[in-house]
């Protein structure tokens, strides 16, 4: 199971507590993760991604194993401790504004 | 006995404020949508109960709720883990997305930006929701950058109304300080095929064939701020309003000006009068009097807030012109707040309640028609919209 944590705003939207587990098949990246969770919330289409561009929304990041991927392919291979499930996909909302 | 619901939305969340008709008692719930910015939420007349909600976020875009028991409980329509006859899932409520077919008029990709260049069209917000007045599940979406939604199964899928972007003036609507905004939306009740929209920085546009084919209604509009300033395009609507029992009377408080149309919009003179300043946003009709309007003047374009540190309301009993200042209750000194474009509303009780919210948090309200006034809430997040059901 992957793991993914969202912003606590998606939670809420999401109405789910802590981290999301996900199954993914086939390869794991940060575009089959994003397709998992999508499917399994529905209510999140739109909130993470663009629905028509599928670009991610300029205020939000992606990190694994503490490093950004943020900007990479998005069929590019997530790390084997995400793909294991011991370590999480991280959404985060930048810090801005007050 | 009847109960007047007041939908009051914020920078920060959504409240709901409920009381009896005598309108003493209030409960107040919320935040609904904690955090995030609540441009407006509204009642369908056909159905009470059933609300709709803008919520959006700089973080996370646009996401529609609906509530089908008076705002207890609220869900993203299409937001549940249903699945479309090809599998795909089917949230796709929050999806605005510009028609550009050939099949539906005149695909239109860009409109001027501030600098005079063209720009395309860009989706961010919906500023205003207005439920059918006889179908719970249709409702018109009015978003930035401005166009016309419309859905047609409660809120799970939306599409663009194209004749409005695609008449022709599409490419001189330019967006003003706020954004290039749809923010009115006006359904004759007297024919179902008639609507009015309002665009800053465009003007104000009908339809007479439900959607299908629209056109400018701006003659008699004068802008100072814009090139030609008796333009068929390019004025700064700050919003209209109607009664319903003459939907052929229109109200426009304009960036400045208060105007009047008795023909349905194809003219307009200004009604301005007396007013200490004819900027502002806000404007409304008594609900039993259509003669009697609303507006709260605003300092000017530069310094939004209201005229000497005074909370006025302004009351014409003679469709403009003729104004009274309304300060019973209201702060008289030292008050510097801003009524927003949607911020104001009326309920149809028989002493006519006159309800408006403040960027400082209050939400006001007379229920004697404006001679007497006292805050229902006073330390809200900063008030965006405020709509009231009255509910028999």
């Amino acid at each position: 199971m992957i793991r993914v944590v969202l912003p606590p705003h998606l939670r809420t939207l999401a109405h789910v507590r802590g981290e999301v587990m996900l199954d993914v098949p086939g390869r794991v990246t940060r575009g089959s993760v994003l397709d998992a969770l999508e499917a399994k919330y529905p209510m999140l289409r739109g909130t993470i991604r663009d629905h028509v561009t599928q670009q991610r929304r300029p205020f939000l990041r992606f990190f694994a194993c503490e490093r950004a991927v943020s900007h990479g392919p998005p069929d590019a291979p997530l790390p084997d401790a995400v793909v294991q499930g011991t370590e999480p996909f991280v959404i985060l909302g930048a810090i801005a504004g007050g | 006995m009847s109960r007047v619901r007041v939908l009051v939305g914020t920078r920060k969340g959504a409240f709901i404020l409920t009381a009896d008709g005598k309108r003493k008692q209030w409960d107040v719930s919320g935040p609904h949508f904690a955090g995030w910015e609540i441009y407006h939420v509204k009642g369908s007349p056909a159905d009470p109960n059933r609300l709709y909600a803008s919520q959006s976020s700089g973080w996370f875009g646009q996401v529609i709720q609906r509530s089908c028991d008076g705002g207890k409980t609220w869900e993203t329509p299409g937001g549940g883990v249903t699945k479309l006859p090809d599998g795909t899932p089917a949230g796709e409520s929050n999806k605005f997305v510009y028609d550009t077919s050939p099949d539906t008029g005149n695909p239109l990709t860009t409109h001027q930006w501030y600098d005079g260049t063209q720009h395309p069209w860009e989706f961010k917000r919906v500023w205003h929701l207005e439920p059918s007045l006889t179908d719970p599940d249709t409702v018109y979406a009015g978003v930035e950058d401005a166009a016309l939604f419309r859905t047609s199964d409660g809120g799970n899928t939306w599409q663009e109304l194209a004749g409005l972007r695609g008449h022709g003036t599409g490419p001189k609507w330019q967006p003003g300080a706020g954004g290039m905004c749809l923010h009115t939306i006006l359904l004759d009740p007297s024919d179902p095929r008639r609507m009015h929209v309002a665009i800053s920085a465009a003007g104000a546009f009908r339809t007479d064939d439900a959607g299908k084919t629209w056109r400018p209604i701006n003659r008699g509009l004068h802008s100072q701020f814009i090139p030609d300033p008796t333009a068929e395009v390019g004025h700064c609507v700050h919003r209209i309003a109607l009664h319903p029992s003459r939907p052929n009377v229109l109200f426009m408080q304009k960036h400045w000006d208060v105007m009047r149309s008795d023909d349905a919009g194809d003219s307009w003179r200004e009604v301005s009068g007396n007013l200490p300043t004819d900027f502002g946003f806000v404007i409304d009709v008594h609900a039993h009097e259509p003669e009697t309007i609303y507006v709260v003047p605003i300092k000017s374009d530069s310094e939004h807030y209201v005229p000497d540190g005074k909370l006025r309301v302004y009351r014409s009993r003679a469709g403009g012109n003729e104004w009274e200042a309304l300060t019973q209750g209201l702060p008289q000194r030292d008050c510097y707040v801003n009524v927003l474009r949607d911020a104001m509303a009326v309920d149809s009780l028989d002493a006519c309640g006159v309800y408006f919210g403040t960027t400082g948090g209050q939400v006001y309200l007379s229920a004697d028609a404006g001679d007497n006034w006292a805050p229902i809430v006073r330390d809200l997040p900063a008030v965006l919209s405020v709509e009231v059901q009255t509910l028999r």
